[in-house]
């Protein structure tokens, strides 16, 4: 036990006196993972602050409810019975065919050729969860009950604001797995590099007896904190960026009398954004002594 | 501790470096390989290190059977060898005490324990004040004898040397014996290949190869190669001075 955790602080040592030595590289690949990471980075804290604002707007959506012009009025009262006791809905309101035509005529010529009320018999349904999907269900179930002709939801914008910042989530998801993809090359061809420079030292500690497992180790290590390096940097990065802004930001929304600025990546999403680079550096440099090692079967 | 039975060897592409070689060398034994170049001395040495595997026959070292041995567990054995390298294989990028240090790294040993058994190493082939310098700058006799500090300083129970005088002069050379010799006394199995006759002690077992076949296992023989070549060297000082120049 204290064998193996000698070799692993052993290795360490070896990798971080290396990078040491080489420290500009070693900062310039750091610079390069930060670069790459911190895209993604600020895309997701623009759609989160976006995600707040659409939070924060009181779109209260409402749920109209057309009823069929030949529902008779027991239906009428069975349907206003099922929204009083419905558990989604906040309040409900009734206008009845005349009232809606006399507001109408009062409004807009529209009506002058025509000698009967088209109208129907409506309530505007006011659900207590605003989220799309509930209000969605809601219509649904409201669409189904006997003597409604239809069931529709007015702010249907707030439903694609929301469909477009799903699709904003979904690029960033793919945009970090080809920048991914992008880092575990860099680091890969990093590390494929170093284990060339060192063959010399790989060749003879294997003839005196190192284990694979000794030689990969340092070079495992290297990769892993390439990754918490740039993890760091792209988090430096961002945070410089966003703080930038924010001096803008603010001044702008002083002119809506407002305090709004950009928030910060929230700490569990850093401590993620560090986590993925990581286990990028590892990933990259595992492949890397994989492929390079096969050659060095002495 | 070491034998071989019905040993060959034959690399891809190639005729049979050693052929149906058969020997056994006890704990302590001080043993010489010997023959022109090209017999398969360094093959011989690579087969009982475990750097390479044999065709056909047995490999036993310690009652393994090295054939057998999976690949996970050949970088153990190897540690039980001392490897003193025709070419020496020093890595000319760290300094001498970087360099005997590597072996015992790879067996995990470091900080000062390390230190200590780097310097009595580096004290024993008398290159202890040379600790701080880099590989390049020493002679090829010191740099011969960082490579025996480095193959002795984890305490190997077989030391292995491949041509250890090869390039050296005669004062270096019978230097370099002298510390095989050391190492000899204090119980070490000890395995010189040479194909300097003059370098062999007085009573002590010569492999002698001829082409891949083991042609003779002998301790008198020592003396009689001795005696023979001590003579032609003395008639023939001249020429083989020029020659090796």
């Amino acid at each position: 036990m204290k064998n193996w955790l000698n070799q692993h602080i052993q290795a360490i040592h070896i990798v971080l006196h290396k990078m040491r030595i080489n420290l500009m590289s070693t900062l310039l690949i750091c610079l390069v993972m930060g670069v790459t990471l911190c895209l993604p980075g600020l895309l997701y804290i623009v759609v989160s602050n976006l995600n707040d604002m659409a939070g924060a707007v009181k779109a209260e959506p409402q749920i109209s409810v057309f009823l069929k012009l030949d529902a008779s009025s027991t239906q009428i009262a069975a349907i206003d019975e099922e929204l009083a006791q419905h558990a989604g809905v906040l309040s409900r309101r009734f206008v009845s065919r005349t009232e809606a035509w006399q507001e109408l005529k009062a409004k807009s010529p529209i009506t002058e050729g025509l000698n009967e009320n088209p109208l129907p018999d409506a309530y505007f349904v006011q659900p207590k969860d605003v989220s799309p999907t509930a209000v969605d269900a809601l219509k649904a179930e409201f669409q189904s009950y006997p003597g409604v002709e239809l069931a529709q939801i007015d702010a249907t914008w707030l439903k694609r604001l929301h469909a477009l910042l799903g699709i904003c989530e979904k690029a960033i998801l793919i945009l970090s797995a080809i920048l991914g993809f992008a880092i575990i090359a860099i680091i890969g061809n990093t590390i494929r590099l170093q284990i060339v420079t060192q063959r010399e030292e790989i060749e003879v500690s294997k003839l005196i007896g190192a284990t694979d497992r000794f030689i990969r180790r340092p070079f495992l290590y290297a990769g892993t904190v390439y990754g918490v390096g740039g993890g760091i940097a792209a988090l430096i990065l961002i945070n410089i960026i966003v703080s930038l802004f924010n001096f803008s930001i603010t001044d702008f929304a002083k002119l809506y009398a407002s305090d709004y600025k950009l928030s910060l990546l929230p700490l569990n999403i850093q401590l993620l954004l560090i986590l993925f680079a990581l286990s990028l550096g590892l990933l990259g440099s595992w492949l890397a002594v994989n492929q390079t090692m096969k050659k060095f079967n002495a | 501790m070491i034998k071989f039975d019905n040993v060959s060897k034959r690399y891809p592409s190639s005729d049979e470096i050693l052929k149906n070689v058969s020997f056994e060398i006890d704990t302590g034994e001080l043993v010489y390989v010997t023959g022109h170049s090209g017999a398969g001395k360094s093959t011989l040495l690579k087969l009982i290190a475990a750097l390479e595997r044999p065709t056909s026959g047995t490999v036993l070292i310690n009652n393994q059977n090295v054939s057998k041995l999976k690949a996970a567990a050949v970088p153990y054995l190897r540690r039980k060898f001392g490897l003193v390298f025709q070419d020496h294989k020093l890595l000319y990028d760290r300094n001498c005490f970087e360099n005997v240090a590597l072996p015992l790294y790879i067996n995990g040993v470091t900080g000062n324990e390390a230190a200590k058994r780097v310097r009595a190493a580096l004290d024993k082939v008398g290159l202890l004040h040379k600790e701080k310098a880099m590989p390049i700058t020493l002679s090829g006799g010191e740099q011969q004898r960082l490579a025996i500090a480095r193959a002795v300083v984890s305490r190997p129970a077989i030391l292995i040397a491949d041509e250890p005088t090869g390039n050296l002069d005669a004062q270096y050379a019978s230097d370099i014996m002298r510390i095989f010799d050391a190492f000899g006394h204090v119980g070490v199995t000890v395995i010189i290949a040479t194909h300097d006759l003059n370098s062999i002690q007085a009573n002590k077992k010569i492999l002698q190869l001829q082409h891949g076949c083991l042609s003779t296992i002998n301790t008198e023989l020592a003396q009689q190669l001795r005696s023979t070549t001590n003579s032609e060297t003395i008639s023939t000082t001249h020429s083989t001075t020029t020659l090796s120049l």
